[in-house]
């Protein structure tokens, strides 16, 4: 685990080092703060940040991080998503991972009701791939204006260049803040307005900051450099009017919740790097809740796929964990009930992913495992109470399905380092594919070369090892991010607090979110 | 005589506490009187009654002797005690007491009115066989270095000190200016100025039947600027004989003006053993607290007991061991002694054994007689002292070494104090040797006072810990996550102070066990105990515990190292007003109808520059800020479009405050240093 956390470190540092040293540099004789240097004055001091798909691009050719940082973080007491482009990668400009990135914060930021602070200074998209871009980045505006007018505020802080297409994220924005002399906001520069009208013009006529402060009033605020527009960042979130929202009540006893009695460090010990190695989920769980308490739920029937009750940060929350791997036919029953009984009393479920899928067999098939699977499904489809999903280790088949993954919208999923997800092992994948191969061959009455099949299934196993890699999906946007195992209750408890900034997590039952009231018809 | 029921103590601060401990313990009732800026005071607060006196200034309030009077009959005082400062030598106010038919705690007019002028005073000294300095005329002074001196001054006012004839006018014009200011009588006189002298004074106490206590010498040598800082008694360098001729001197005095009650007089000690008579003054000092400490004897309840007509025990009690006072004032010795005003937010000195009583003569014990407790705004009108922390040790090493401890383990946050002058003092060789003089403080490092790097930096680091495990402490939302928590740590966390030599960059970082590690100007550290107030900070394997103290940006930061003020900066600061604010834009389109200052001109902030007319509406356009029309664009009838600049301010630094500005005319009115 410590080999594949400085792995992911290593990633990480891609992400952090932007478009490089030199471009960096360059960034910074032009008196301009780096991207992160930007957020970490925005937040409040000492205040935590949840950095998302921070992977993006990995492995596509495209530079680590999609060109930018999104992330949620506390403004003036007030959770928001941050959502950033790295000017220093390629001018900023937005590549179909950058987008993906984008489109995947700002659906958090509605699921949840954030307001949104882009940090605009992007040369817009990445023109070589521009067919993946344009028809769906209209999204990005859709979503601005969607977010306003479901009363999520919404803001930019224009810190360069923000032009064509670009322009109209300030323009979709309820606030905009731009820096006099830096952000320039056009729809068309100076060359193309005189190809199109003849017209002479400049940047600051065109787009600068002082003109839409003073004529076009495109910007709200002028600021007179960048900590001056942060600054003006924080004093309009301090006026949003939603400090404290999905904190615990003034004066509530969970304020300080009861840490774990066990040690979040050994959790890197617990869990094994060979994923054949079954380990207890209890295990983790007790290095994750408030006081390592843990209510099981049905422990002596079903007992590959854990159930029950617990609280991180304070915020109630139903686990289901796989013990043993292989959901069976009583496993899939016990879940369908219990994302039941979650959904009765509106706390939100965590599925702790360690599965290899439903049973196969002649006797699973006919005792109705298929039946029992799509139970499984079916509630966990139609639930409506928050979800949020941490692969630890395998997830595979429709065991994915069945524990939450992508497909299923939980509102946050995370992936432990060592964690893959595929339809099946890469082993088991290779080798169906030789038997199916050799069945062929019979079938044809043509020897089979068993030379070949050797160098193909060793192919196979590689490529889908490798397709099954936790970073390869990170970087696809199929998660929200690689976390180091010891940072998953910090984690949780920061998206359980967003969760109930939307109103889906409180502490006080109250206000508690609603349930779901209808399921599919469960084939019993 | 009848026994004194109730009185009223014309003063405020320390000394009235101090008084009001005594009668409380006599079972008499309380009377303060306060000004505006006092009201809120630990005097007022302790008193049984108290008497507004309207105004601020010492001339409207404390030295407003009708007022005072008006107040005591008003509360049905019997007695009033003025305490030192203020109206305690005016021998009109002593009488406008007895003539409303109020017992005066305090010696006979006569001989406060005597004693009141220094070239009197100088006479009768003579008579009585006391050595003096020869009186010397300005007009034909030629030996040099010598003293002016104003007749009715005292507390270093009106003093001057010449070194040579070309001096001299000069310094004569000044003195007789400052004497006439503040006493109403400019009479000048020169003395020779001893130099390397001490300064010895001697307690005496008379009852109104011949009884005279001549008390153990006092040793006020540490002075600046003739305002005494440390005393102690005995003095060091006073042995047996010397002492009986102190005594028996100030006895002479005594009894030759026919003196009642608590009064000191004071000598100046040459360096061969030589001494004179400088002044005899008519009340009770500050630093009698020393004198009470040895002898074990409370000077105030004396002279309740006198003025009641009681009479003194023939002897006086032996004295025992050593006592030493520091004086704490609100002023800033690295600044030139700039008096500093404000809300104390913290003031503790710890182990205290008493405040205002006697402490038994067993082991080491500390005394502190103070003015202020945590939450008084010191004003700016008066005195400017805080406390005075007083030791008693059976010898004079024990005594200073617990003195120096208090001081320096005491938490004060408010005011600039000069606690780090009195450390430093105190552990300097030329006090613990006993040498030190009247010089000392003339020719002190007092740059050596500022925290060296490694302190500063040490204790920005445990600042930055306080503030950031008050950040998560406060945080509304998220608190239960670790501070400053990163799933993708890029960066240290920063922030920066304002120091002692400047700027103070702070990187430092959060695991997930909490803060760990420090960078403070090239220190490293590691927090062992984090806390927002107490903190256990370690630096080269060395753990120190800081005690910090927040009011809003400031920070008092004390350890075992020192003290630091720091002043958190701001991660974001608002830009400078100046930076845009000189210019005056149209605020929408218009003509301009009026100009009322021309370039050139001087405005305030607020001033209207121009009126400019639109849609109907008249608009002022203001002065941004204070400054001179720099530039002006427009002409009355000139129309104007939004956004167009008409004119420039060019802006003024500042005027600083006049209260901290001035070091020398600072020196509170009224109640000068006694």
């Amino acid at each position: 685990m410590l080999a594949k956390l400085a792995d992911l470190d290593a990633e990480h540092a891609k992400a952090i080092g932007g478009g490089g040293v030199k471009y960096v540099q360059r960034h910074r004789d032009r008196g301009k703060l780096t991207v992160r240097e930007r957020i970490e004055l925005l937040i409040d001091p000492d205040s935590p940040f949840l950095e998302l798909s921070a992977l993006a691009g990995y492995g596509t050719g495209f530079p680590v991080g999609g060109s930018g940082v999104n992330g949620i973080g506390v403004v003036a007491d007030t959770l928001v998503m941050i959502s950033a482009s790295d000017p220093t990668v390629r001018g900023g400009s937005t590549n179909p991972w950058s987008l993906r990135k984008s489109i995947r914060g700002m659906q958090i930021a509605i699921e949840n009701r954030l307001p949104l602070i882009n940090l605009v200074e992007s040369g817009g998209a990445d023109l070589p791939t521009q067919k993946e871009i344009f028809i769906p980045g209209g999204q990005i505006f859709r979503d601005l204006t969607r977010m306003s007018a479901a009363d999520i505020p919404t803001i930019a802080l224009v810190f360069g260049n923000s032009t064509a297409g670009g322009a109209y994220v300030p323009g979709m924005s309820d606030y905009v803040v731009m820096i006099d002399g830096r952000s320039k906001v056009f729809l068309a520069g100076p060359p193309l307005v005189k190809m199109a009208t003849g017209e002479e013009s400049d940047d600051e006529s065109l787009g600068g900051a002082s003109m839409h402060a003073r004529q076009s009033g495109l910007a709200d605020f002028l600021a007179t450099d960048e900590h001056d527009a942060l600054r003006l960042g924080r004093s309009i979130v301090a006026r949003l009017n939603r400090a404290g929202l999905g904190g615990p009540a003034d004066g509530a006893a969970d304020r300080a919740p009861a840490e774990p009695a066990y040690d979040g460090e050994e959790l890197l010990g617990i869990v094994p790097e060979d994923l054949k190695v079954p380990f207890d989920p209890r295990e983790v769980i007790a290095r994750i809740t408030d006081g390592s308490d843990f209510d099981e739920f049905k422990p002596l029937y079903g007992a590959s796929l854990v159930t029950g009750w617990a609280a991180v940060h304070g915020y109630p929350i139903g686990i289901l964990a796989n013990a043993r791997g292989v959901l069976f036919s009583a496993e899939s029953q016990k879940a369908a009930q219990f994302i039941q009984l979650a959904n009765q009393v509106g706390v939100p479920l965590l599925f702790l992913q360690n599965t290899t899928g439903y049973m196969v067999g002649a006797s699973y098939e006919q005792a109705g495992i298929i039946k029992h699977g799509a139970m499984m499904i079916n509630a966990v489809a139609n639930s409506q109470v928050p979800h949020l999903t941490i692969v630890m280790g395998a997830s595979y088949g429709a065991g994915n399905y069945g524990m939450c993954g992508r497909a299923y919208d939980p509102r946050f999923l995370f992936t432990w380092p060592s964690a893959k997800s595929a339809v099946m092992g890469p082993a088991q994948l290779a080798g169906v594919l030789s038997i199916v191969g050799r069945q062929s061959a019979v079938a044809r009455g043509e020897p089979y070369d068993e030379d070949a099949d050797v160098a193909m299934r060793a192919l196979v196993e590689e490529q889908i090892e490798s397709e099954s890699d936790a970073f390869f999906l990170s970087g696809r946007l199929y998660d929200d991010g690689v976390i180091d195992p010891r940072d998953t209750r910090s984690v949780l408890g920061l998206c359980l607090t967003v969760i109930a900034n939307g109103g889906g997590a409180q502490t006080a039952a109250a206000s508690r979110p609603a349930g779901a009231s209808r399921f599919g018809i469960f084939r019993m | 005589m009848p026994l004194i029921s109730r009185l009223l103590v014309a003063n405020r601060g320390e000394i009235a506490r101090r008084i009001f401990h005594t009668c409380r313990q006599a079972g008499i009732g309380t009377v303060a009187v306060y000004s505006d800026p006092d009201a809120a005071s630990p005097h007022v607060a302790e008193a049984d009654l108290a008497i507004r006196l309207p105004g601020a200034a010492s001339a409207d309030t404390y030295l407003n002797g009708q007022a005072i009077v008006a107040a005591a009959l008003a509360a049905g005082a019997d007695a009033v005690h003025p305490g030192y400062g203020f109206l305690s030598e005016d021998h009109r106010f002593a009488r406008q007491v007895q003539n409303a038919d109020l017992v005066w705690v305090g010696p006979p007019r006569e001989a406060m009115q005597a004693m009141a002028l220094k070239i009197e005073a100088r006479k009768m000294a003579i008579a009585a066989g006391v050595p003096v300095l020869p009186e010397l005329d300005p007009a034909s002074v030629t030996t040099f270095p010598v003293l002016v001196k104003a007749s009715a001054g005292g507390g270093g006012r009106g003093m001057r000190a010449v070194h040579s004839a070309a001096e001299l006018a000069e310094a004569v014009e000044s003195a007789r200016r400052e004497a006439q200011a503040a006493f109403g009588d400019d009479t000048i006189y020169c003395e020779p100025l001893l130099a390397y002298a001490r300064h010895i004074e001697v307690q005496v106490i008379a009852d109104q039947y011949g009884t005279v206590w001549t008390l153990t010498e006092r040793d006020c040598s540490v002075q600046r600027r003739f305002a005494k800082v440390i005393e102690e008694t005995p003095s060091p360098v006073v042995g047996p004989q010397l002492r009986e001729r102190l005594m028996a001197a100030a006895e002479a005095l005594t009894r030759s003006v026919g003196y009642v009650s608590a009064g000191t007089v004071e000598f100046l000690l040459g360096n061969t053993g030589e001494f004179y008579f400088l002044e005899f003054n008519t009340r009770l000092q500050v630093e009698h607290p020393v004198t009470e400490c040895v002898h074990e004897l409370d000077l105030v309840a004396l002279q309740i007991g006198i003025a009641e007509g009681q009479p003194l025990p023939p002897v006086p009690p032996e004295a025992a061991g050593h006592a030493i006072e520091a004086r704490l004032y609100a002023e800033d010795p690295t600044e030139g002694f700039r008096p500093s005003a404000g809300p104390v937010y913290a003031f503790a000195v710890p182990a205290v054994d008493t405040t205002f009583g006697l402490a038994s003569h067993t082991g080491a014990t500390l005394r502190v007689d103070a003015g202020v407790v945590p939450g008084t705004v010191v004003p700016p009108y008066y005195d400017a002292m805080l406390a005075k922390v007083i030791a008693w040790g059976p010898t004079r090493p024990e005594a200073a070494r617990r003195l120096t401890a208090a001081l320096a383990d005491a938490t004060i946050a408010g005011p600039a104090t000069n606690r780090d002058l009195l450390v430093s003092v105190l552990r300097g060789a030329e006090f613990t040797d006993g040498q030190a003089n009247t010089a000392l403080l003339a020719t002190y490092d007092y740059a050596s006072l500022v925290p060296d790097d490694r302190v500063i930096g040490l204790s920005a680091a445990a600042a930055t810990a306080a503030i950031a495990t008050a950040n998560r402490q406060q945080a509304k939302v998220a608190a239960a996550v670790p501070g400053g928590w990163r799933n993708v740590p890029s960066q240290p966390q920063r922030t920066s102070f304002a120091g002692p030599r400047g700027q103070l960059d702070v990187s430092y970082q959060w695991s997930r066990a909490g803060i760990a590690i420090l960078e403070a100007g090239g220190v490293l550290a590691t927090v062992v105990v984090a806390g927002t107030d107490e903190l256990l900070v370690e630096a080269a394997g060395v753990g120190y515990w800081f005690r910090v103290t927040r009011a809003g940006t400031r920070l008092w930061v004390g350890s075992a190292l020192g003290s630091v003020t720091l002043d958190l900066l701001d991660r974001l600061p608002a830009p400078e007003q100046a930076a845009e604010a000189g210019s005056l834009v149209a605020p929408m389109p218009g003509s301009v109808t009026k100009v009322a200052v021309s370039p050139g001109e001087a405005v305030t902030a607020g001033q209207v520059v121009l009126v400019l007319e639109a849609m109907k509406m008249e608009h002022q356009i203001l002065a941004p800020v204070s400054g001179v029309l720099a530039e002006l664009r427009v002409r009355q009838g000139t129309q104007v479009s939004a956004g167009e600049v008409l004119a420039i301010v060019a802006s003024d630094p500042v005027a600083s405050d006049p209260v901290a500005s001035d070091p020398v005319a600072s020196d509170t009115e009224g109640q000068e240093r006694q």
